[in-house]
C-alpha cells in the first residue's frame, strides 16, 4: 500500500554537511549567492532575463531590417525556414535561407509565398547595415544577422503590411520589458509607503488602511484597469500614454506589495535578533541599517521580481485589447493585437510569436523569484 | 457564528456602497460628460439643439449640480433599479446586462469548480510522489499554465481546433439560437459551447492552486501526527485523507476570496478573444464609445458580484476551518 502511494518515510534530515571556516566567514550576501549559484534554474533564467533586457536596451543592433519599414512585396510572407544543408545534400556549417516568390491565388485571392531554390542566401552575423544610434548616444551600423542586399531576411515572417516581425519583436522588448519594471517600481514605492505607514503606526490607520486594500483586492482587476485605462485622454503622445498605463498598472497592482510589506515589517519588528540588539544597547538606526535593512532587502529583491510578471501581463492584455499602448508604438500586446480573429491567425499563424515573448519572460522572472527566494532563506540549505 | 455571518453581511453591504463611489468616479474621468457625447451624436445625425434646450438637458441630468449632488441622484435612481439609458443600443441599461451579467457569473463559478476539481487531485498526486516524473511533468505544465496569458490560451485553442477539426471555436450560442428566448435546446447548445471559456479562464488559477496543494500538503506529510498515526497502524489512504489532506485543503478554501476576482477579469479578455456574448466585451465597448450609463452599471454589477462572491467564501472558509471559527468567535 505504502509504495502504491508511493510515500516516503524518509527519516528528519539532519544536517551531516560540514561546513569549512569560509563558510561561516561569509557574509550574508555571499551566502545568498552561494546557494543562488546553486539553483541552475533560476541562473539559466537571470541568463535569459540579461538577454531579453539586452533585446530592449539594443534592439537596433538585432534587429534586421528597420522595423517600421513595409516591405510591400512580402506582405504576410512566412517566417523564412534556415538551412544547413542544401538541395544536393551539401552540409554548410554557415546557415543559409532562399529567397520568397509570392503568387496570388486568382481563386481565394490569397497570397502564397514559395521558395526560390536556385540561390543560396548565407546569414552573416555583425553585418553591417542602416545606421543608427546605440542608446542613442554612439553612432553605429553594425546588425547582428543579416543577408546579402537583395535578398530580405524575415525569421518570424512579416505582418499585413510587410513589416518584418522579427524586428518589430526586438523593439517591441523595450516597452514591454521596461513598463513591468517601471510599474513595479511604483507600485512598490506606494506599497512601502501605505504598508509602511500601516505597519509602523498600527492601531487605527492600519484598520483603515487594510481596509481599503481588501476592498481594492475584492474589485475584478482588469475590469478596473480597463475602465482607467480608456480614461487616458485620445489626444496623448506616444510617451504620456506609456506613462499614463505605467501609472494606472501600478495603482491597481500596490495593494498586495503593501501587504506583504507590511507584514515583513511586523515580523521583523518582533524578531528575537532585534531584541537582543536592543537588549545589548544598539541604537535605533544602527539597529534599521544594519539588521533590518540587509533582512528586508533581500525580501524586497524577491518580491519585486515575482511581481514583474503580473505587470508585462497585464500592459500585454491591455494593449492585446487596443487601450494600452497606441502604434506606432510597438509592445508585444500591440503585435499580438494583429492576430486578434481566427481568420488571420489560420492565415499567419507566425503572428503569434511575440506571445512567446511574453511567456518566456513570465517563465523566466518566476523562476528567478523563486531561485532568488531559496537562496535568501537563511533557513533552507 | 451567527454573529461573525451578521458582521460580514454588514460589512458587504459598506463595501458595495464603496464600490458605488469608486464606479462613480471612474466614470467621471474620461474628459467631458455623456451630455457632451450625447449631444455631438444628434449633431452627426444632423440635428442641432438650441442652447435652451441644452440647458434644459444639463438641468433634466443635474450636471449643474456639484459632484456629490450628481452622486447621490444617480446612486438614487439606482436603487430604485434605473440603471439609465444606454446610447450605443437605445435601449434601457436594465434590459440589457441582465443575460449578459448571468453568463458572467455562470462562466466564474463553473470556471471556479473546474479549477478546484482538477487542482486538488493533481496536488495531492504530484505531493504524494513527489521527485516522480510525473510531478515534474505537472510542475512544468503548471509553470507554463501560470506564464500563458489567458487570451493566448483562448487564440491557440482557437487556432489548433480551427486549423485540425475546422471547428469554430467562437460564441456561447450557435446562429439559430442567437437572441432566440431560452428554451430546453438553447440550454443544451450552451452547455456544448461553455467548456472551452471555463477551460481557458480556469488554467490560470488550476496552475497556482497545485502549487499551493502541492506545497501544504508536503508540508504537513513531514509532520509528526502523520509519523504517529503511521505507526499506529493507519492504513495509508485513510491516513492521508482523514488528516494531511484536510488541513492542506484550508489554504485552498481561502484561495476562494482572490480566485473569484481573478476569473471575473480573466473572463473579460477571454471573453473578448472568444466572442462571448457575457459583460466583458460589453463593457470595453461601451468604455471606447463613452457610453456612461452602461459602463457605470457594468462595472458596478460585476463588482457587485465579485464582492458577493468574496464574502461568500469567506463565510464558508469560517464553516470549513475550525480553528479560524474559534479565532474569530474569541475577538
Amino acid at each position: 500500500m505504502l509504495r502504491r502511494l508511493g510515500i516516503r518515510r524518509e527519516p528528519a534530515k539532519t544536517d551531516a554537511v560540514t561546513y569549512d571556516d569560509s563558510y561561516y566567514m561569509a557574509s550574508q550576501w555571499q551566502l545568498i549567492w552561494r546557494k543562488f549559484r546553486r539553483h541552475r534554474l533560476a541562473i539559466g533564467s537571470l541568463a535569459v532575463i540579461l538577454i531579453l533586457y539586452s533585446m530592449a536596451l539594443f534592439s537596433e543592433f538585432y534587429s534586421i531590417n528597420d522595423y517600421q519599414k513595409r516591405h510591400v512585396k512580402f506582405a504576410k510572407s512566412p517566417p523564412h525556414t534556415i538551412y544547413f544543408v542544401d538541395e544536393e545534400g551539401n552540409f554548410s556549417l554557415r546557415p543559409f535561407i532562399y529567397q520568397m516568390k509570392q503568387t496570388l491565388d486568382m481563386d481565394t485571392l490569397q497570397r502564397n509565398y514559395s521558395e526560390v531554390r536556385d540561390k543560396r542566401f548565407p546569414i552573416q552575423f555583425f553585418v553591417q547595415g542602416e545606421p543608427y544610434k546605440i542608446l542613442g548616444l554612439v553612432e553605429s551600423n553594425i546588425h547582428l544577422m543579416g543577408v546579402e542586399a537583395p535578398g530580405v531576411f524575415f525569421p518570424f515572417g512579416t505582418d499585413d503590411l510587410g513589416r518584418d516581425l522579427f524586428s518589430r519583436t526586438m523593439h517591441a522588448a523595450r516597452i514591454s520589458l521596461s513598463i513591468g519594471f517601471l510599474g513595479v517600481i511604483i507600485s512598490f514605492v506606494l506599497g512601502c509607503l501605505f504598508g509602511g505607514i500601516s505597519g509602523y503606526f498600527g492601531g487605527l490607520v492600519d484598520l483603515v488602511i487594510q481596509r481599503l486594500i481588501e476592498f481594492l483586492i475584492s474589485i475584478p482587476s482588469i475590469p478596473l484597469i480597463i475602465a482607467l485605462a480608456a480614461a487616458l485622454p485620445a489626444e496623448w503622445s506616444s510617451t504620456q500614454v506609456y506613462f499614463g498605463i505605467t501609472i494606472v498598472l501600478a495603482t491597481v497592482g500596490w495593494t498586495t506589495l503593501a501587504r506583504a510589506v507590511r507584514g515583513k515589517l511586523l515580523e521583523l519588528r518582533e524578531a528575537d535578533f532585534v531584541m537582543a540588539a536592543r537588549i545589548s544597547n544598539m541604537g535605533d538606526l544602527d539597529i534599521i541599517i544594519k539588521h533590518l535593512l540587509p533582512s528586508f532587502a533581500s525580501f524586497l529583491i524577491v518580491v519585486l521580481s515575482l511581481s514583474v510578471p503580473g505587470m508585462i501581463l497585464a500592459e500585454t492584455a491591455l494593449s492585446f485589447l487596443q487601450i494600452g499602448i497606441r502604434p506606432p508604438a510597438v509592445s508585444w500586446g500591440v503585435l499580438l493585437q494583429d492576430a486578434q480573429n481566427i481568420r488571420s491567425l489560420s492565415q499567419s499563424p507566425w503572428l503569434l510569436i511575440p506571445g512567446l515573448f511574453v511567456i518566456v519572460t513570465v517563465l523566466a522572472f518566476n523562476f528567478l523569484g523563486d531561485g532568488l527566494r531559496d537562496a535568501a532563506d537563511p533557513y533552507k540549505q | 457564528m451567527r454573529s461573525y455571518v451578521l458582521q460580514r453581511l454588514v460589512y458587504m453591504v459598506f463595501l458595495l456602497w464603496l464600490v458605488s463611489i469608486v464606479t462613480f468616479i471612474i466614470i467621471q474621468l474620461p474628459p467631458g460628460d455623456y451630455l457632451s457625447t450625447y449631444i455631438s451624436r444628434l449633431e452627426q445625425a444632423g440635428q442641432v439643439l438650441a442652447d435652451e434646450e441644452v440647458a434644459a438637458l444639463r438641468e433634466q441630468y443635474g450636471l449643474n449640480l456639484p459632484m456629490y449632488a450628481r452622486y447621490f441622484k444617480w446612486f438614487g435612481q439606482m436603487l430604485q433599479g434605473n440603471f439609465g439609458y444606454s446610447y450605443n443600443w437605445e435601449k434601457p441599461v436594465r434590459d440589457l446586462i441582465g443575460e449578459r451579467l448571468a453568463l458572467t457569473f455562470t462562466i466564474a463559478i463553473l470556471s471556479a469548480i473546474f479549477t478546484y476539481s482538477v487542482a486538488i487531485p493533481i496536488g495531492i498526486y504530484s505531493a504524494t510522489r513527489q521527485y516522480s516524473i510525473a510531478d515534474y511533468v505537472i510542475s512544468f505544465v503548471g509553470f507554463i499554465g501560470l506564464a500563458i496569458p489567458n487570451f493566448m490560451l483562448a487564440l491557440i485553442l482557437m487556432y489548433v481546433a480551427w486549423a485540425h477539426y475546422g471547428l469554430n471555436l467562437t460564441g456561447l450560442f450557435s446562429p439559430e439560437f442567437q437572441g432566440a428566448p431560452w428554451s430546453l435546446a438553447k440550454l443544451g447548445d450552451l452547455a456544448i459551447h461553455l467548456p472551452i471559456p471555463v477551460i481557458v479562464v480556469g488554467t490560470a488559477g488550476t496552475a497556482g492552486l497545485v502549487r499551493v496543494m502541492r506545497g501544504t500538503l508536503l508540508d504537513e506529510l513531514n509532520k509528526q501526527y502523520v509519523i504517529t498515526a503511521r505507526s499506529k497502524g493507519v492504513g495509508e489512504v485513510t491516513l492521508l485523507f482523514k488528516y494531511p489532506v484536510r488541513v492542506a485543503l484550508n489554504p485552498i478554501v481561502s484561495s476562494l476570496a482572490w480566485l473569484f476576482p481573478s476569473l471575473i477579469s480573466g473572463g473579460t479578455i477571454t471573453a473578448y478573444v472568444l466572442g462571448l456574448p457575457t459583460a466583458g466585451p460589453m463593457l470595453l465597448r461601451s468604455l471606447l464609445t463613452q457610453d456612461t450609463f452602461l459602463t457605470a452599471s457594468l462595472l458596478m454589477f460585476v463588482t457587485i458580484l465579485t464582492v458577493i462572491g468574496t464574502t461568500v467564501s469567506d463565510i464558508l472558509l469560517v464553516v470549513v476551518d475550525p480553528r479560524i471559527r474559534m479565532e474569530r468567535a474569541a475577538s
